[in-house]
């Protein structure tokens, strides 16, 4: 694998996804750029409609087409980009290089095949192993999962598993293959806090046991905090700000980021305030303002704002940020205003 | 890590494509007796059709002169008709030509309602309304109508039964397909599927379609019945089996004007007739009630 060049194994560039319907277009992602370093995990958070499972399935060209369609963009992986090959040659790989994990452990497995069997599925898709060969894997990505008795429960069906469980075979049915991004669509959106940990936890590991890189999507940023080691925030289908974990929770450059940190509790500080939230909500995808996408939303927003939309630029480095005021917040020369 | 013993058992032992949506199906469909009474109709009749010679006392198609028009007796169980041929023996022969029609004309339906219901159900555009209009165009035909005017063209015959029946079927088959299919390709588990390197093929033969049979399962039961009703009209009508091939239909026609004198000639074919579809039905009520999971 050629990562020793840029050490990225996934770089996409300029990515727009659009969604044609009869209201009009919806531009769901439109210019999404970032890249992922080998064995990082890279968080990428936004509200309920701002793009990110969009971004997910993009990468895989699962958009159901149409009414979607990806416009324009790349996206190498391993230097190959993945919107010009066939599609039989992207189903190698789907499941095999790159995985999904979904949101919905509940409705993710087909009720009608004991889990055993789909395992065993994703294994048989993408090599050719003999049966008893096929059964051990399985019983050893059952182990790996962390699943007890997987003996036993290769037999179950989805609905003897519970949530959580289910979570955990998805996860084994992901990496089957040993692929080398592991792309979560909010994992853990459908489970309970305690489990949640534990899921994150069981990614983290196989993420190392199977040398992979993550790319996590949610919209709780304590996951991004705790798991993430750079973040991307999405508005309304455009990157607002990308960096590292650090930079984004102590140090954004972005109204909107500001807005988000200051709209969750923080136990690490002193002074307890009550929460903030970012008043109006999102625009419609369809008809996105001039400008500034945030600038509606926005208490520093300015007559450029209103004129011109600000590009994704390095403010510094490894920081990017996409408000034309960004180096009026790092010289400190704004004051968070009420 | 288990040994390996244990693991070959498991390879040999299980056979891991079983489903539960089948398994609690037969679980439900057992306890409703309605159900349990159709699928004995229908076997015995099955059972009947094919044992059919070791059955009947008698040649379906002798004449035996001097027992013309015999009411029902010890030597003819339902009597004899105008020719002097043993009812009993008639209505026995008769059910082959029913079952065969009912199984296969309706088998050709799925097939061709299959095909084109996964055509237009998973690949949709410019094929779905292409299909699903064709579909219209056969609803627009009263079933038995259609079915005289395709006879009319192709002939008498029971090659042409099945062909008549088997082409105006396939509409209802092509709309329920297509309308389980679109409630199921948008499902996660399909989009799973999809991520991990599924291809179509792949995905509509052992995704799509173990999780919408059974919504075809149930309609093709209840249309065998319907089926034999339209066969027995054809016959009826002079267009399906030809004499002297004994058909329940015909059996029908060639009594209509001895009802007076000869009651029992219309009442056995007539009986055989009802009681089949009736055991189609039920079965067919049965099976939609067992694969429902909301009854559990």
């Amino acid at each position: 694998m050629d990562i020793s060049k840029n050490n990225k194994i996934l770089e996409v560039k300029n990515l727009k996804t659009f969604f044609y319907t009869d209201a009009g277009v919806v531009k769901a992602v439109d210019g999404i750029s970032f890249d992922l370093k080998f064995g990082e995990t890279l968080g990428i958070v936004g509200e309920t409609g701002s793009g990110k499972s969009v971004t997910a399935l993009s990468i895989l060209r699962l958009i159901p087409q149409p009414p979607g369609k990806i416009v324009d963009g790349e996206i190498l992986f391993d230097g190959k980009d993945l919107l010009k090959v066939s599609n039989r040659e992207l189903q190698n790989y789907r499941g095999n290089r790159i995985s999904m994990i979904f949101q919905d452990p509940m409705t993710s497995l087909n009720p009608v095949y004991t889990i055993g069997n789909q395992i065993m599925e994703s294994i048989t898709i993408h090599r050719k192993l003999k049966k008893k060969d096929i059964i051990k894997e399985s019983l050893k990505l059952l182990e790996m999962v962390e699943i007890p008795e997987p003996m036993k429960r290769l037999n179950n069906y989805p609905h003897e598993f519970s949530g959580g469980m289910r979570q955990r075979v998805m996860i084994a049915m992901a990496i089957a293959n040993s692929p080398s991004i592991l792309i979560a669509d909010e994992p853990t959106t459908a489970l309970d806090v305690t489990i949640q940990a534990q899921i994150l936890e069981l990614m983290e590991s196989v993420k190392i046991k199977t040398n992979s890189s993550i790319i996590i999507i949610t919209h709780d940023l304590g996951v991004v905090a705790k798991y993430a080691s750079r973040v991307m925030v999405m508005y309304a289908g455009k990157p607002v700000e990308f960096s590292t974990v650090n930079n984004i929770f102590y140090r954004p450059l972005h109204p909107y980021t500001m807005g988000l940190m200051e709209s969750i509790t923080r136990l690490d500080e002193e002074k307890k305030e009550e929460l903030k939230p970012i008043k109006g909500s999102p625009p419609s995808l369809m008809d996105l303002p001039e400008g500034c996408i945030f600038r509606v939303r926005c208490k520093y927003a300015i007559d450029k704002c209103r004129k011109k939309y600000p590009p994704l630029i390095e403010a510094i480095k490894g920081h990017k940020v996409a408000c034309h005021r960004a180096y009026e917040f790092l010289k400190g020369n704004l004051k968070n205003i009420d | 890590m288990e040994n390996i013993s244990e693991i070959d058992e498991l390879t040999t032992e299980k056979k891991y494509s079983r489903s539960s949506l089948y398994k609690d199906a037969w679980r439900r469909l057992r306890r409703n007796k309605l159900a349990m009474l159709g699928l004995a109709i229908v076997i015995i009749l099955i059972l009947i059709a094919i044992f059919a010679p070791l059955i009947a006392p008698y040649d379906p198609i002798e004449r035996i002169k001097k027992d013309s028009s015999l009411s029902p007796g010890k030597a003819y169980f339902f009597g004899t008709d105008l020719l002097g041929r043993d009812i009993f023996s008639r209505v026995i022969y008769g059910s082959r030509i029913s079952i065969e029609v009912g199984i296969v004309a309706v088998g050709i339906s799925v097939v061709i309602g299959l095909f084109f219901g996964a055509l237009s159900g998973y690949f949709g555009g410019i094929s779905d309304i292409a299909i699903m209009r064709m579909a219209d165009i056969f609803f627009a035909f009263p079933y038995i109508l259609g079915a005289i005017a395709i006879m009319t063209v192709l002939g008498p015959g029971i090659v042409n039964i099945f062909i008549a029946i088997g082409i105006l079927g396939w509409a209802s088959f092509a709309r329920i397909f297509r309308g389980s299919i679109l409630s199921i390709k948008n499902k996660e588990y399909i989009e799973a599927a999809r991520a991990l390197g599924a291809n179509n093929y792949r995905i509509i033969t052992k995704h799509i379609f173990p999780n919408s049979m059974a919504p075809i399962i149930v309609y093709a039961t209840m249309n065998v019945g319907v089926a034999i009703i339209v066969e027995a009209a054809l016959s009826f009508l002079g267009l399906g089996v030809q004499p002297p091939t004994p058909s329940w239909g015909k059996m029908l026609a060639e009594s209509l004007d001895y009802i007076d004198i000869a009651p029992w000639m219309m009442l056995f074919p007539g009986l055989a007739i009802v009681i089949t579809v009736l055991g189609f039905v039920l079965l067919g009520d049965g099976l939609r009630d067992a694969f429902d999971p909301k009854l559990k």
